[in-house]
């Protein structure tokens, strides 16, 4: 129940950054990849805003035996820079650059009602299912 | 909103806006120290979707929870402020189909994205992330690139 609370609020202020930061505008993340065109480094302050705060909490965090709600960390164990790791980012980046969504900001747009949004979480989950054919798992 | 004209090299960044992106950058670092330091989760946002629908039951409600959080946040903001959040029109729906599925692909082969390496996982100092998120900017500029300035499509 209260991890459930967590997650919501967690949620609604993560929702509440990509909008405010406007990072819910595909256009405005394309204009940070364009940067031979019209650069926009909006994103690259966001993404500092967000490790200024992580990287001081994370310390904190991660030095006590267990989150408070739960009774351990849920973290990657992977230290390896693997071929999968590097080409699945690459492709990744390929879809990010074509369409201006990540993951959070095409789930975030559906608050606004946005069809584009829409077609892109549901092709998004279409490569998920695709990988998960394709891995036989 | 806040909007800012800054001059690099006689280059005019017109629609930068630094304060805004630092501010809801905070509150992006607020939400993932939250959900790590009380639920122990990485708010990785590939992997909660994924999780959505291959995860034990009981885990899937918290994704949900957390996915319904995003929507209602960018709600809120549209309530809050007057000036409303434009949707973008007439950007071609293939690019959208394609790039969806290519980030769907992606993120579970690289196991993350802007969130998941970019900030949970650069903040808890992963080599891996670091690689990761180097190597999908990289190539979001390039796609942009061959897109707008060679094929001239999506401008």
């Amino acid at each position: 129940m209260k991890n459930n609370l967590v997650a919501l609020l967690s949620g609604v202020i993560f929702g509440l950054g990509l909008a405010l930061s406007q990072m819910i505008d595909p256009n405005k993340v394309l204009n940070f990849l364009d940067v031979t065109g019209n650069w926009d480094p909006s994103l690259a302050f966001v993404m500092m805003g967000a490790l200024a705060v992580t990287m001081l909490s994370f310390r904190f965090i991660l030095k006590r035996p267990a989150p408070l709600f739960e009774s351990v960390f849920h973290m990657s164990k992977q230290t390896v820079i693997t071929r999968p790791l590097l080409i699945g980012a690459g492709l990744f980046g390929i879809g990010w650059g074509m369409s201006g969504y990540c993951p959070g900001p095409a789930v975030a747009s559906l608050g606004l009602l946005s069809v584009e949004g829409l077609v892109m979480v549901a092709a998004i989950y279409a490569g998920f299912f695709s990988h998960r054919w394709f891995a036989g798992k | 909103m806040m909007q800012f004209l800054i001059n690099l090299n006689g280059k005019t960044l017109e629609n930068f806006t630094p304060v805004s992106a630092l501010l809801g950058g905070a509150l992006i670092g607020l939400s993932v120290s939250l959900l790590l330091l009380l639920n122990g989760r990485m708010a990785g946002i590939s992997g909660i979707m994924n999780g959505l629908l291959s995860a034990p039951k009981k885990e899937e409600i918290w994704r949900g929870l957390f996915l319904l959080g995003l929507v209602v946040g960018a709600v809120i903001f549209q309530l809050l402020t007057d000036d409303s959040l434009v949707l973008r029109k007439g950007y071609p729906i293939l690019l959208i189909i394609m790039g969806g599925f290519l980030v769907g692909v992606g993120t579970r082969m690289g196991s993350g994205c802007t969130s998941g390496h970019g900030i949970c996982g650069i903040a808890n100092f992963s080599i891996r992330s670091i690689a990761a998120t180097i190597t999908f900017m990289l190539s979001g500029m390039v796609t942009v690139f061959i897109l707008k300035h060679i094929l001239g499509v999506a401008s």
